[in-house]
């Protein structure tokens, strides 16, 4: 009981990462029915910028944790915001409306791009960082094992929590949310009602990588190690956090991340260590295979 | 109101239009009457730049539009009704008529949605209901109140009376002839339904295989001997 109990915790930890970066995918995925291969990328972009964030905090001897994290986390999103965009207006939207597997190719170039250059301009080794909480407390103590919470695992999943709630907030109840949604259901109808469709993908990227960026700062402090090929697992695992959930579907997106860190910490902490990839990946295949609409996708029948 | 010169619209390399002349002055009811295939869609969406034409122009009030993004277009005061209805599907009435505003001051919002829910009382009723799961008169009512809540100037009209019952189609017309009196709104209706169309419309224009064959006052056209062979055979409605 005390071994599950601290298997589900450390599982919804990664669970809340993987869900960030799974909103991207499917918020993409969902406006301009794109995989953007290069999103794992821009998590690990996010995660070197969050890096270097730290190593000034420390420099300019910010002391408390939090006021780090906070500055962090804000200039992490923003820069990594700024890749985003960037992406999708130099890589993405010149090739709109040519053949479908056009931009699908970009992106896969995208992304070899951006790991060659952040493994040239930080090195190929993997760099520390991101120490600024440590410690936790022992939740209950059970069969002779101590069920541990460190506060970092409270930080990770309360800002997911709070960054969820905000976002589905934000697609549900503002008019730019509902502009979003318009151009998902409709691209051709929302420009008729005075949609700038463009700047829309625009927004949809930037909080992709926004989100993605807080995801990448998390992975740091988690691991507090990171190199320059992090954004490949993750961003494959939280594609398939993505697909689990239902492609498109932003609760599908933030159950899939959960689902995923499930199955990846109960298979490693039951099964073996070494295959909880692989169990990642089957899942992958499977739901693609029985299921390709996922847990949340949505119906396809619909009167129009 | 708008003037439209030699446009010529293409699909890839089939052409759709060539060279469409024709004008709407300020508070009429013009309509565009043509076969399947005429060209009528395209031409009210060449009109909202999407497709864009390849060549002539298209001025609204005096400003020429050919080359400008949609949403400006709408942003001039131009909404349309499109072929198909287009209801987004997965949102509520509400929510459709609230994307209907984006282009207007949202000082008139609620005046303007309870304006529609008086013209449409249906729509009131069903206010949460998603688009996709309303019945196609609902949907055009829906379309017709999501045009609106932007206050065009110039209302364009794609088919308004395809697929439904005469009943609906006759509130259907009656609504359009309210907006154009009440509300000041310039209109331009595409119409299979000529009959209806030419006795609401001041002008009419026919559209024969991406070109402009006729046109005259409504009432011309309804006693044109080719128009009524084509366009009306098998009685009224
Ligand atoms: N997206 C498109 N791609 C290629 N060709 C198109 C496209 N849309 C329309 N066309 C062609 O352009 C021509 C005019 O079509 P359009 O839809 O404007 O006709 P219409 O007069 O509105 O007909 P209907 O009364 O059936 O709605 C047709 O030959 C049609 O096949
Ligand atoms: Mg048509």
């Amino acid at each position: 009981m005390a071994y599950f109990t601290q298997q589900l915790i450390n599982a919804i930890t990664l669970g809340a990462i993987y869900g960030l970066i799974a909103i991207g995918y499917t918020m993409v995925y969902g406006i301009i029915g794109m995989i953007n291969f290069a999103h794992g990328e821009v998590f690990m972009i996010g995660a070197f910028i969050s890096l270097i964030g730290f190593m000034i905090c420390a420099m300019l001897g910010i002391g408390s944790g939090a006021v780090a994290i906070i500055l962090v986390l804000l200039v992490a999103m923003t820069f990594t915001a700024i890749y985003g965009w960037a992406i999708e207006r130099t890589a993405y939207r010149p090739l709109r409306g040519s053949f479908k597997l056009a931009p699908l190719i970009s992106a896969i170039g995208v992304s070899i791009l951006l790991q060659n250059y952040v493994q040239l301009a930080q090195g190929a080794r993997p760099k520390p960082g991101g120490h600024v909480v440590e410690g936790g407390f022992n939740l209950f103590s059970a069969d002779g094992f101590d069920v541990r919470v460190t506060w970092l695992q409270i930080v990770i999943v309360v800002v997911t929590v709070v960054l969820m709630a905000g976002f589905s907030w934000l697609i549900a109840a503002t008019p730019l949310g509902r502009q979003q949604r318009a151009c998902e259901q409709d691209m051709k109808m929302a420009s008729l009602l005075g949609v700038n469709v463009d700047r829309t993908i625009s927004l949809t990227f930037v909080m992709g990588a926004a989100l993605a960026a807080v995801a990448g700062a998390m992975f740091l402090m988690y691991y507090g190690i990171i190199d320059f090929f992090i954004g490949f697992l993750a961003g494959i695992k939280a594609f398939t956090a993505a697909v689990l959930g239902g492609i498109g579907s932003l609760p599908g997106a933030m159950l899939g991340g959960l689902l995923i860190g499930l199955i990846e910490v109960f298979w490693a902490g039951y099964f073996s260590s070494e295959y909880k990839d692989v169990a990642v990946f089957a899942i992958l295949v499977l739901v693609l295979i029985f299921r390709p609409t996922g847990l949340l996708g949505k119906p396809e029948i619909e009167k129009v | 109101m708008l003037e439209v010169r030699e446009v010529a619209t293409f699909y890839g390399a089939i052409q759709a239009l060539h060279g469409v002349d024709l004008d709407v002055a300020a508070g009429e009811i013009v309509t565009l009457i043509g076969a399947n295939g005429a060209g009528k869609s395209t031409l009210l969406m060449t009109i909202c730049g999407s497709p864009r034409a390849r060549t002539g122009s298209i001025r609204l009030e005096g400003q020429d539009i050919t080359h400008l993004p949609t949403h400006e277009i709408v942003l001039r005061g131009v909404a349309q009704v499109p072929e198909g209805r287009r209801i987004f599907p997965r949102m509520s009435v509400y929510e459709n008529l609230q994307m209907g505003a984006i282009v207007a001051d949202p000082a008139h919002f609620q005046k303007d949605i309870e304006r529609v829910f008086e013209m449409f009382p249906r729509l009131a009723e069903r206010r949460e209901q998603r688009g996709g799961t309303l019945s196609g008169g609902e949907q055009q009512m829906l379309a017709i109140g999501r045009a609106l809540m932007s206050r065009p100037r110039l209302l364009l009209l794609d088919e308004p009376s395809l697929g439904l019952a005469p009943l609906i189609v006759r509130q259907i017309f009656e609504a359009i002839g309210r907006i154009a009196r009440e509300e000041k709104v310039t209109i331009f209706l595409v119409e299979q339904n000529a009959y209806h169309a030419l006795r609401l419309a001041d002008r009419g224009y026919v559209l024969v295989n991406g070109r402009v064959r006729l046109s005259g006052t409504g009432r011309e056209l309804l006693a044109n001997p080719e128009i009524r062979s084509a366009y009306l055979e098998g009685g009224h409605e």
